[in-house]
């Protein structure tokens, strides 16, 4: 989406933040209206300018089609967009996406879902489950770069995402988020310090399945963007959070790394820690490093990661910004704060408090090999 | 008839002079005679303040001398002066060590960011704070498999240079500089942990035991290659061109060449030591590319770095020499040091270290090969503030030369090609040679670097950045104060007063 006269777009926005996840790795059922309960109870940790859920499991009734949330600044940029869509991908049903009004929320984009496969001619030779996902991926990037008032929300399969301009509570309430049921929901409380009040930078940011929530501000953005532009990335937000979503998409998704690895890159172990490692170990971290090191996110952050086999945390290599972990049966949660979790879950079997660099994950037991 | 008359003037407080005659001992350049009293022929001064240093009454000072021109914006007293010498002698003028010309200077019109509560500033006495530095090449991607719970790489760990900090010691041949000073380097870089380049004069036998703290060089002139040579060292560096006199090679008079120089060169005692222009069996990128492999051929694939000056075009020369093959691209701008260079060439060629850097790196980005390969800069790094600053342009390591010597001793008094150093560094004269202790020149190197390790930290603290790599190429903490647009703009800099983003 170009950056319009409206709006404050050109800027860098550093942010305090909270957030709240939850999943089953059964893949059990939640509506979406606890995630926002935990958040509104730490609601000290926004200000009012930005809130954002991620469900996944929310479509059952379209879970193997990409299912597209858009936002557009007006019909013009609407019909300009449908018009793109009809050239490169078979919609098989489409629907506004269905919000209610808010006192607190006194004016908003429009909001259209599409559930859509890339057409067949359009992937060419590489007809994969890959090629497909490499096809959104580049025709969502070429959505949010080219097309004027246009911006795609998300892009994953079976998931959605829903944020914008307001308190954690309003949010909710206006996407009407009890009425989707999910067995993952990450959400996201924002404290921008400066005053954006774009509906498309509040978090979660995404890329096909995979939805990041951020709290933090990176001292290393300018590092990470320029790497991660090298591999025809292109960073339009100006957040930081932005950045993450493309490097986790890079090296998860396209260079394969491991996800159990992916610490290793972002919150990388000292090389105090590494020097002490058995020779196999520290052979791979010190490759990781040499190899991986502009992605290293340096500075404060804590993340909620979803995917598509399950979600993690994962803070900064020294802990700047909190993070706190539960688990009650199939359930796991991770919340800035632990009166996040408690809200939604009074009594969790454990509760830690993860270390620094250290991921707390979970997988979905059907995807466990 | 004098046309031309000295630079400085030598004033002796005759009150205070006991007589001792050690300013004249120590003078190199024989400027000062003791007779009833001390007599001086400034024409000889250099302006190296050894004997000023070593009066033990404080007696004599070195003062610019004030005779004036008339004064004219235009004909600077420097240049009458050369056209005087060379009406004189119809040759070319010589000088050594930097371009002393008021060009811009980037690096003092960057500023550096710090975290103000959006952002924790980090405390480096309290946390850690890494400068490690791996130097050479990378491969695209890693490639796993899983190995019981865990996983493995299949792919094989990077053949790269480990430095503790981002700090190199430059090229300086044995012949240019003594073999104190040349001990000196070698011993501080083991004991810093980093990397010395040998120049291309070869390395003595006696400093074989230093090798896993040396890059052996292999310049036009092959002095001192061969087979034992090349595998001594850690890797090795073709050198293409130097910053203070691209496009042509080294000029060691004949004066610098006593019996060990010659030995470890393998040329005649006596006879000047006068690289060719160019590699003769590199005139393309293409030869280059046989070389890079000639030498990996040789020391069983050791890292190699190609040293190139920066010149218009660095950018497309430095993205062939990575696709070459070449493991480091050491980069030298234009104000890097020599020890005899023609006026014309270290004044007038090449362009600055910063816009190299800048133009380098963003050219290897555009052509996304930028994390393949390590680039080393260097040309007048001054103090830490620069290693900072070009890191954030783009650099993964900066190599010091000139900063080097004066942590020895070195007064930058510009007569290298001399031989006369007084200080011991830029002479083969045995008596000059004695006075540099390479444990005391160790000592100050040591310090030195350790000294802006510490300064680097700070600011890297104040960043809020705890790792080097984080620091590297992340011009978004730099912004430029006093720079005109399209220099900022290849710079990839904004200007003082733009946020983030």
């Amino acid at each position: 989406m170009n950056r319009s006269q409206s709006y404050d777009w050109g800027m860098h926005n550093p942010s305090g933040c909270g957030i709240s996840s939850l999943m089953s790795v059964k893949k059990n059922m939640f509506r979406g209206h606890l995630v926002v309960r935990s958040l509104d109870n730490m609601v000290e940790r926004g200000n009012g300018l930005g809130a954002g859920y991620a469900g996944y499991g929310i479509y059952p009734e379209h879970p193997d089609h990409y299912a597209l949330h858009l936002m557009f600044e007006d019909e013009d940029a609407k019909r300009f967009t449908e018009e793109y869509f009809s050239s490169h991908f078979k919609v098989f049903d489409d629907e506004p996406i269905p919000t209610r009004p808010v006192p607190g929320i006194r004016t908003a984009p429009i909001f259209h879902r599409y559930f859509a496969l890339p057409k067949e001619e359009s992937l060419g030779n590489d007809a994969s489950e890959r090629g497909a996902d490499e096809f959104v991926v580049n025709r969502v990037t070429e959505i949010n770069t080219n097309i004027k008032g246009a911006f795609v929300v998300s892009s994953g399969k079976n998931m959605g995402v829903f944020k914008g301009v307001g308190y954690p509570i309003d949010i909710g309430h206006f996407f009407e988020l009890e009425e989707y049921q999910g067995w993952c929901w990450i959400g996201h409380s924002r404290f921008p310090t400066n005053t954006p009040g774009w509906w498309g930078g509040a978090h979660p940011f995404t890329m096909l399945d995979t939805a990041i929530v951020h709290n933090g501000e990176i001292s290393s953005y300018g590092i990470n963007r320029r790497y991660i532009e090298m591999f025809g990335y292109r960073c339009t937000m100006m957040t930081d959070s932005e950045a993450i979503a493309y490097l986790f998409d890079f090296l998860h998704r396209k260079q394969r790394v491991p996800l159990p690895l992916i610490p290793a890159i972002f919150s990388s172990q000292f090389w105090n820690n590494i020097d002490m490692m058995d020779e196999e170990k520290k052979k791979l971290h010190l490759t990781l490093r040499q190899v991986y090191g502009p992605a290293l996110l340096n500075g404060p952050f804590a993340i909620v990661v979803g995917h598509r086999n399950g979600m993690f945390g994962l803070s900064d290599r020294v802990k700047l910004r909190p993070m706190i972990a539960a688990k009650k049966d199939d359930v796991l949660y991770i919340a800035s704060e632990e009166a996040g979790i408690r809200e939604i879950c009074p009594e969790p079997d454990t509760v830690w408090m993860p270390r620094a660099g250290e991921m707390v994950a979970g997988f979905y037991e059907e995807g466990l090999q | 008839m004098k046309m031309i008359q000295p630079d400085f003037r030598i004033e002796v407080d005759q009150d205070k002079c006991r007589k001792c005659g050690r300013c004249v001992f120590n003078c190199g350049f024989g400027a000062l005679e003791l007779k009833e009293r001390i007599i001086s022929d400034p024409e000889k001064c250099a302006g190296c303040h050894r004997c000023v240093t070593f009066c033990p009454e404080q007696a004599i000072n070195v003062e610019l001398n004030p005779l004036s021109f008339r004064p004219n914006d235009n004909w600077s007293p420097f240049l009458i002066k050369a056209i005087y010498k060379q009406a004189e002698s119809g040759g070319i003028l010589l000088s050594s060590m930097g371009n002393d010309k008021p060009y811009p200077i980037i690096n003092d019109h960057l500023l550096l960011d710090a975290c103000q509560v959006t952002n924790p500033s980090i405390d480096p006495l309290r946390e850690p704070m890494e400068l490690r530095t791996y130097l050479g090449r990378r491969p695209e991607k890693i490639d796993f498999e899983k190995n019981n719970g865990g996983f493995k790489m299949k792919t094989q760990a990077p053949n790269t240079l480990k430095v503790e900090v981002p700090v190199l010691f430059a090229p300086m041949s044995y012949g240019s500089i003594s073999y104190n000073a040349f001990q000196a380097l070698c011993m501080a870089a083991k004991e810093l942990d980093t990397l010395m380049y040998t120049g291309e004069g070869g390395l003595p036998k006696e400093l074989y035991p230093y090798g896993d703290h040396i890059l052996i060089q292999v310049a036009s002139g092959r002095f001192g290659v061969q087979s034992e040579y090349l595998n001594i060292g850690k890797g090795t560096q073709i050198k293409i061109g130097q910053g203070a006199k691209p496009g042509i090679g080294g000029h060691l008079p004949g004066e610098k060449i006593p019996r060990h120089i010659s030995e470890t060169r393998m040329i005649p005692e006596g006879t000047d030591a006068l690289s060719p222009a160019p590699q003769h069996d590199i005139y393309s990128i293409e030869d280059l590319r046989m070389l890079i492999y000639a030498l990996k051929e040789a020391t069983g694939y050791k890292p190699v770095c190609v040293k190139i000056a920066a010149v218009h075009n660095v950018g497309a020369i430095a993205s062939g020499i990575l696709r070459a093959g070449a493991d480091q691209i050491y980069i030298d701008g234009f104000r890097g040091g020599t020890g005899a260079a023609p006026f014309i060439t270290r004044d007038h060629l090449g362009i600055p270290i910063e816009i190299a850097v800048a133009v380098v790196d963003q050219r290897l980005r555009e052509e996304g090969i930028r994390h393949l390969g390590t680039i080393v800069a260097a040309g007048s790094v001054r103090s830490a503030a620069d290693v900072v600053k070009l890191i954030a342009l783009g650099a993964d390591a900066v190599a010091i030369g000139t900063a080097a010597l004066v942590a020895m001793g070195c007064h930058i008094c510009q007569k290298c090609h001399t031989g006369n150093c007084s200080w011991g560094i830029a002479t083969q004269r045995p008596e000059l040679v004695r006075r540099l202790d390479p444990e005391w020149g160790a000592e100050r190197l040591v310090n030195l670097v350790r000294g802006w390790e510490h300064e680097i930290k700070d600011v890297m603290g104040a960043m809020g950045i705890n790792a080097i790599e984080s620091l590297r190429g992340n011009r978004e903490r730099l912004r430029g104060l006093g720079l005109d647009s399209e220099t900022l703009h290849t710079l990839g800099v904004k200007a003082v007063g733009a946020s983030m983003g």
